[in-house]
């Protein structure tokens, strides 16, 4: 099942299917390791509910919402 | 030789550079930008060699001015080495780095750092496999216990500008759009013109990449005889649009990634799958809906007690050292106008600033900690939504601390530190904010008033006085994001890198570099300013002032250099 970042669930496990981005963050995130095929951990919100904290390749990112919905992932 | 070491950001770069430069290092700036430049010596036996701590990197398409000046240097000061610092907790990610180093074609020495963190992580790293995947000689080190340092430093003396990288794989369309580039940049001569201190094969890459930077550099030399190479590159691009649905920058990230993965599987084992690990379980507290503000602003508070406690004596050591400057200087200068100038000109003005030093290096500790031991970050994911708000970055914040959010920072290496900031709009906003934060030439000013206001709470006065500077810079950043500062927010996307216990070697070292900034400032712009302040303040004369009038004016002109003290801050 594809849902896009943001939807995903404390403690969900999913793998990257596709960043819907061609600007700075996709070139972002992939210079951090988050490219498609990455399996990734959805940690969890900051105090406030944005930025999300996510682990990928065994360390984490923090991302906004709305950027985290720009990347489809499949539910592992 | 000149030496560079390159690496991502948390890799341990900067310890295995105190490692091997020790206390000789000095700060300067990357010309036209404000990116900090680190300079040190390396001494091998008889051999002195000079080595430069690039700005940390986690990919050199030039995304932030700290990758482009690292780029830059690389290609035009040619280092006659580079040292890349990888974190073996991590490879995959740094290869990335990696990669993009040896498509540059320069001689490169791997470092292997961190060895400790991978084995408690369940993997086993091997050195020797890496260096044959490669094609470049690798060192394991654990910096910050100086393991492996030895080693290195053996490795730089027998280096040699030999290369022998193994070829990375862009697939078969790349490589044949590659190829092509290549053979048209031969017929424009490439090689016999300005733009040699390019690697032909790199800038093809570059070209075909459509990297800004680069194509505007060959635009700019070559002109309306680009164009077959633009056609071949839109060719290609169009085709990887149309099959894969993707830009070019994105198919060859993804073979540099392929490349960076295969050496990974090939040269690390498992131990054991490794479990939560103590971070993951440190962060469940700190970056908790509840818990987590709590702990940010009770290590505000912490930090702010622990500064005025701690500086208190030092301080006061401090302010009666001038206090005997000046009377000794009272007493050896004949009374006239050049006393006056050497006493209450340059010993009190500048005295008044330097009087600080032990409260701003008490500060500079602390942040370095904060910085250091990993907590910088979670502020930055903590506080990203409320900056939002305002038109900015969780990323500025760094910039904020340090100008005076634990009150007593500075502004200057508070600005210096938003280099990492990408957006222009964003930078400047944040650089114009910063000087609303308490710093320690406004402490002072503060105190004073607080003293004669609000005797009973004096500290909890000056956290509210933090809190509202804090308030006042953001509500102004929020203005100038919405008028002359207008522009799409960058993306955020911030590595909350594992919580590491600092050297102390390392926390002394950032300490005394953004003190140094701020001691010469005092001892060359106030000086200067502190003179100027006192002829205005002497001349003209008059001679009809009885000396009760004298020692108004004398206090007057002390609260002048205070305040111009502040305004100084302020550049």
């Amino acid at each position: 099942m594809a849902i896009t970042l943001d939807n995903m669930q404390k403690g969900q496990k999913g793998k990257i299917l596709k960043i819907v981005d061609k600007g700075p963050f996709n070139r972002r995130i992939r210079d951090m390791g988050v490219v498609p095929g990455t399996e990734i951990l959805y940690e969890g919100k900051a105090p406030l509910g944005d930025p999300i904290n996510i682990k990928a390749k065994g360390f984490s990112i923090a991302l906004r919402n709305n950027e985290a919905e720009k990347i489809l992932v499949e539910i592992i | 030789m000149r030496i560079a070491v390159a690496g991502n950001p948390n890799c341990g770069k900067t310890t295995i550079f105190n490692g091997l430069t020790g206390a000789n290092q000095k700060v300067g700036n990357y010309p036209g930008v404000t990116v900090e430049k680190k300079m040190g010596t390396l001494k091998i036996g008889e051999e002195k060699h000079d080595v430069v701590d690039l700005p940390g990197a986690y990919s050199l398409s030039a995304y932030s001015e700290d990758e482009l000046v690292a780029r830059n240097y690389i290609i035009e000061e040619k280092p006659d080495l580079i040292i890349n610092v990888v974190d073996s907790s991590n490879l995959e990610r740094n290869l990335y780095l990696t990669v993009q180093l040896m498509e540059m074609q320069v001689p490169l020495l791997i470092v292997l750092n961190m060895q400790d963190a991978a084995v408690s992580k369940g993997l086993n790293v091997e050195a020797k496999k890496l260096s044959e995947l490669i094609g470049a000689p690798v060192v394991s080190t654990v910096g910050h216990k100086k393991e492996g340092i030895k080693k290195l430093k053996e490795e730089i003396s027998k280096s040699t500008k030999d290369i022998s990288f193994t070829p990375i794989s862009y697939g078969k369309e790349t490589e044949y759009a590659l190829s092509e580039i290549q053979k048209t940049l031969d017929e424009l001569a490439f090689s016999d013109s300005e733009l040699n201190k390019y690697s032909k094969s790199w800038f093809a890459l570059k070209l075909l990449e459509q990297d800004m930077q680069i194509t505007k550099i060959f635009q700019e030399q070559f002109h309306e005889k680009t164009e077959p190479i633009v056609a071949r590159i839109n060719k290609y691009a169009k085709h990887v649009d149309a099959t894969l649905d993707d830009t070019t920058e994105n198919i060859i990230s993804s073979y540099r990634y392929g490349f960076a993965s295969s050496v990974v599987k090939q040269c690390i084992t498992k131990t054991f799958e490794a479990r939560k690990s103590l971070s993951d379980t440190i962060d469940l507290f700190i970056t908790n809906r509840l818990l987590g503000p709590i702990i940010l602003l009770l290590v505000l508070w912490f930090s702010y007690q622990v500064i005025f406690t701690a500086s208190e004596h030092p301080v006061a050591w401090l302010e009666s050292f001038f206090e005997f400057l000046h009377n000794g200087a009272a007493k050896l200068i004949p009374k006239g106008l050049f006393q006056s100038l050497v006493v209450s000109g340059i010993i009190d003005g500048v005295g008044g600033v330097l009087g600080f030093i032990p409260l701003i290096m008490f500060m500079f500790f602390l942040i370095s900690f904060i910085e250091d031991s990993g907590y910088m970050a979670r502020i930055a994911f903590i506080m990203d939504r409320i900056l939002r708000t305002f038109g900015m970055h969780g990323n500025s914040i760094l910039s904020f601390i340090v100008s005076g959010g634990i009150a007593g920072g500075c502004a200057v290496p508070g600005v210096m530190a938003t280099r990492t900031l990408r957006d222009p709009k964003e930078r400047l906003a944040t650089i114009l904010t910063t000087p609303f934060m308490n710093c320690g030439a406004k402490l002072p000013v503060f105190a004073l008033l607080i003293t004669a206001f609000f005797s009973k709470n004096q500290g909890m006065m000056m956290f509210f006085i933090t809190l509202l500077s804090w308030f006042f810079a953001l509500v102004v950043a929020g203005i100038l994001r919405k008028t002359l500062l207008k522009g799409t927010p960058t993306p955020f996307v911030l590595e909350l890198p594992p919580y590491r216990m600092p050297t102390l070697k390392g926390l002394l070292i950032h300490m005394w570099e953004r003190s140094w900034v701020y001691i010469k400032k005092a001892g060359t712009f106030i000086l200067v300013a502190s003179i100027i302040m006192w002829i205005l303040m002497t001349f003209p004369q008059y001679k009809s002032h009885s000396s009760r009038k004298m020692s108004e004016a004398e206090l007057a002109q002390k609260n002048w250099v205070i305040l111009l003290q502040e305004e100084l801050e302020w550049l």
